[in-house]
């Protein structure tokens, strides 16, 4: 597991990171590390200071610096006009965001989880993501969703689902899901950017943990564009693709697949919606086996798709049946030992990974 | 009954602007034959002073409408409320909104529309009276029953009709139909299809002429917001919800109820615990407003002090307009629980023949003028629908277009140009 990395910053400087101390790897004296909770921050304050339609709104975003404190400082700088403390009304501050997007405002809705959006996810579909269309053009939504998503530790069935599934089957809304830092402010930077309806997948357990970033990542027009997976790890043996917290997880199962000879190709999705068919079949045709890992419910979830889009356009170049790694498909259980049980561990992706790898091999050489 | 005399059509009086309500059960002048509640102003009520209402019982930090008036307007005997030009521009849109709706029943019926349309025919005076007030930049947000509001805020009838058939050339380019009209040009924001779904939308629209004045410093942004709702709505989570940050927050923004008394067949009755619905606003810190819906001149009265309070800042009314749809909820409703009666009478208080009847004795336009209005809008009603009849559907290609207002979402398409996801993916079986 990673190590977190606790690092304090001082006064609203967020361009000049102390390097932690990590007690984890850094990869060299050079890189500096930042955790992906001041990586969201430093995102959000460089976008409201750029652009000054550019404004926050949610629960606890404001005097209580963020729930998770993404939202850290905001307020002292840009004042409460700007940095909303919203009641709590889900449905009613979307929406109000949402007409204020009508009008060419740039509203980032922070919901405390995702699992709160279930209130306000008829705005969120109807208002939002379907007004371009409806309008014919006319009415855009320059809006950004984000929060937390998918399980945290021990906080029970109605606080832990993932909603990636839901919202990447809508046609009208673009959905990310950062892994590391890096993804982190790229990907929110460009959806604060982007003219349309952005779901923003963040994971709570991912906040503390940090990463090293190049000084490219830094600067404040760093971006990364939307609808692009990236390739974390490659490999030639069968490819991994993940999402969010999964990433790492992958990461790690390729390195204890490799001691047993087995290079895999780990694909950090970045972006449910669009999905990146072209990257994901490119490297099934190199690899000729996938094993799509997630952490939501399994029936029509995001492996659900990726497996339908490979079958087909690279149903001839696939040596074994796609393995889908997903949760269990129960509510998250409460019990730590069970909780464990429902969402997958390393041990299930380098096991599905060896299953996806040995099909091909006839029985007799199995003996 | 309703309309016995003229000069008791508008008793001279400080104007009657939180209204001797027949709804009230505080007035002690309702008669025993006009107990009911829903009846029609009567005649005897108007002509009484008004008693003070509950608007100042838990009056919070808004300012009282009815207040403001009475301190501005002098005791006149013979004022006319409207002058002429006013008068027949208040006419000619009520009328266009009542033909233009007469015309889609026809066309539903002939098969040039389908799917759900939902008809204003007796709402007109709401419409009129305070969205004439409007100014281009104010914004209106509406329900799906949406067609008049957007003619009345300045979408032209063919766009509207052409819409409503179907055609590429219609407001949304025959994207969004009958229940979802948009105009960028006009302001008018939908248009949506789940009550309760366009209030915080309007709300939004109110902070951002808010956030425009404040944040970004352009000092003479006053844009006011109006969302029209029903009845039915009201009894929706969302509606307090954005009465509370609407109230919290001082948002121009004026908070419209259409109360035709009936959501589809369920009546305001049988699902409102409290049924006067201008309660409500009190409640959350605004005035609470109830005029009578089928008389344009009073919604307008009602609806000028509404909307300069918002213009000034001093935050979101609350108005409830009494009023009655001729028709069922949708072309599709058979109507059968309304009682006939109930509709006779609000039949006879046609807001439409009764500012015919204003008109006409004030002398501000004769019957003739009035007459060559009607014929008018009869031929931009027609025209409107030969432009749509000749319009062309939409190409095929339009299928996969406006999904997203970022033409570069994802990279080129096969004919060069960025429109959609994966055009091979989103198109699905169609063949575009």
């Amino acid at each position: 597991m990673y190590a977190i990395a606790r690092q304090r910053i001082l006064g609203q400087s967020f361009q000049k990171m102390r390097p932690a101390v990590s007690v984890l790897r850094s990869y060299s004296s050079a890189a500096k590390q930042i955790t992906v909770r001041d990586a969201l921050n430093s995102a959000l304050d460089e976008e409201m200071s750029a652009d000054p339609k550019v404004f926050l709104m949610g629960e606890e975003v404001g005097e209580y610096q963020g729930a998770y404190k993404i939202t850290k400082g905001l307020l002292e700088k840009y004042g409460p006009e700007r940095v909303l403390d919203t009641p709590i009304t889900e449905a009613g501050f979307t929406g109000i965001g949402v007409g204020a997007a009508y009008y060419g405002l740039k509203p980032v809705v922070e919901f405390m989880t995702f699992n709160f959006s279930m209130q306000a996810i008829d705005h969120i579909i109807n208002s939002a993501a379907k007004s371009n269309y409806m309008s014919a053009g006319q009415i855009s939504v320059p809006i950004v969703f984000r929060g937390p998503n998918g399980a945290a530790a021990g906080v029970g069935a109605q606080h832990s689902q993932c909603y990636a599934s839901w919202y990447a089957s809508c046609p009208g809304l673009k959905v990310l899901s950062p892994y590391n830092s890096e993804d982190a402010r790229g990907l929110l930077k460009a959806a604060i950017r982007d003219p349309d309806p952005v779901v923003f997948l963040e994971n709570e357990l991912l906040y503390g943990e940090s990463f090293p970033v190049s000084d490219e990542v830094l600067d404040s027009s760093f971006c990364i564009p939307i609808g692009k997976a990236k390739i974390e790890r490659e490999g030639k043996d069968v490819t991994i693709t993940a999402f969010s917290k999964m990433v790492g997880y992958a990461l790690k199962a390729a390195e204890i697949l490799e001691k047993d000879g087995i290079y895999a190709e780990v694909i950090n999705l970045r972006s449910i919606r669009p999905l990146d068919r072209s990257t994901i079949n490119t490297s099934v045709r190199k690899t000729n086996r996938l094993v799509t890992v997630e952490e939501g419910f399994p029936q029509h979830g995001v492996g659900a798709e990726i497996c339908a889009s490979v079958v087909e356009e690279s149903f001839a170049y696939l040596d074994a049946p796609v393995e889908r790694i997903a949760g269990a498909d129960v509510p998250m259980p409460y019990a730590a030992n069970l909780e464990r049980m429902a969402v997958p561990q390393i041990e299930d992706i380098v096991r599905a990974a060896k299953r996806a790898c040995y099909r091909s091999v006839p029985l007799a050489a199995a003996a | 009954m309703a309309f016995s005399t003229a000069t008791a059509y508008f008793a001279p009086q400080p104007f009657p602007l939180n209204t001797a309500s027949p709804r009230s059960h505080d007035n002690p002048l309702i008669t025993p034959a006009s107990a009911s509640p829903f009846f029609g102003s009567t005649p005897k009520l108007r002509l009484s002073p008004s008693p003070k209402f509950n608007l100042h019982r838990r009056s919070g930090s808004g300012v009282s409408v009815s207040q403001v008036v009475k301190e501005k307007k002098p005791k006149s005997t013979r004022s006319l409320l409207i002058t002429k030009d006013e008068g027949l521009e208040l006419y000619e849109d009520m009328v266009l909104g009542r033909a233009f709706e007469d015309m889609c029943a026809q066309m539903y019926y002939r098969g040039k529309m389908f799917g759900f349309v939902h008809l204003y025919n007796g709402q007109e005076a709401v419409s009129t009276g305070f969205i004439k007030l409007l100014k281009q930049q104010d914004s209106v947000v509406s329900t799906y029953r949406d067609h008049v509001h957007a003619l009345s805020k300045g979408v032209p009838a063919r766009a509207v009709m052409s819409e409503l058939f179907g055609k590429t050339t219609g407001c949304c380019r025959g994207q969004g139909g009958s229940m979802h009209m948009f105009s960028r040009e006009h302001n008018v924001l939908g248009g949506f299809a789940f009550i309760g779904e366009g209030i915080p939308v309007a709300t939004g629209a109110a902070f951002t002429s808010k956030y425009t004045r404040e944040v970004l410093k352009e000092v003479d942004c006053d844009h006011v917001t109006l969302a029209f709702f029903g009845d039915g709505t009201c009894n929706n989570g969302q509606f307090f919800e954005c009465l509370n940050m609407a109230a919290l927050w001082k948002l121009p923004i004026v908070f419209v109820v259409e109360n035709n008394l009936w959501a589809i067949g369920m009546s305001h009755l049988r699902s409102t615990s409290d049924p006067q619905i201008y309660n409500k606003g009190p409640a959350f810190g605004m005035p609470g407003i109830h005029v009578d819906g089928m008389d344009v001149l009073k919604v307008r009265e009602v609806a000028k002090e509404a909307i300069a309070r918002a213009r000034r800042g001093e935050g979101p009314t609350l108005v409830e307009c009494e009023t009655y749809r001729f028709r069922g909820h949708s072309l599709a409703d058979p109507d059968e629980l309304r009682d006939p009666a109930e509709k006779e009478r609000y039949a006879a208080r046609d807001p439409i023949k009764a500012l015919k009847k204003y008109i006409i004795e004030s002398n501000l336009a004769s019957e003739a003028e009035l007459k060559a209005i009607d014929k008018k809008i009869d031929e931009v009603v027609e025209d409107a629908v030969e432009f749509a009849d000749e319009s062309p559907v939409p190409p095929r290609s339009q299928l996969l277009e406006n999904v997203f207002a970022d033409p570069k979402g994802f990279g080129i398409g096969p004919d060069g140009r960025y429109r959609c996801a994966d055009p091979k993916f989103t198109e699905g079986t169609a063949h575009v």
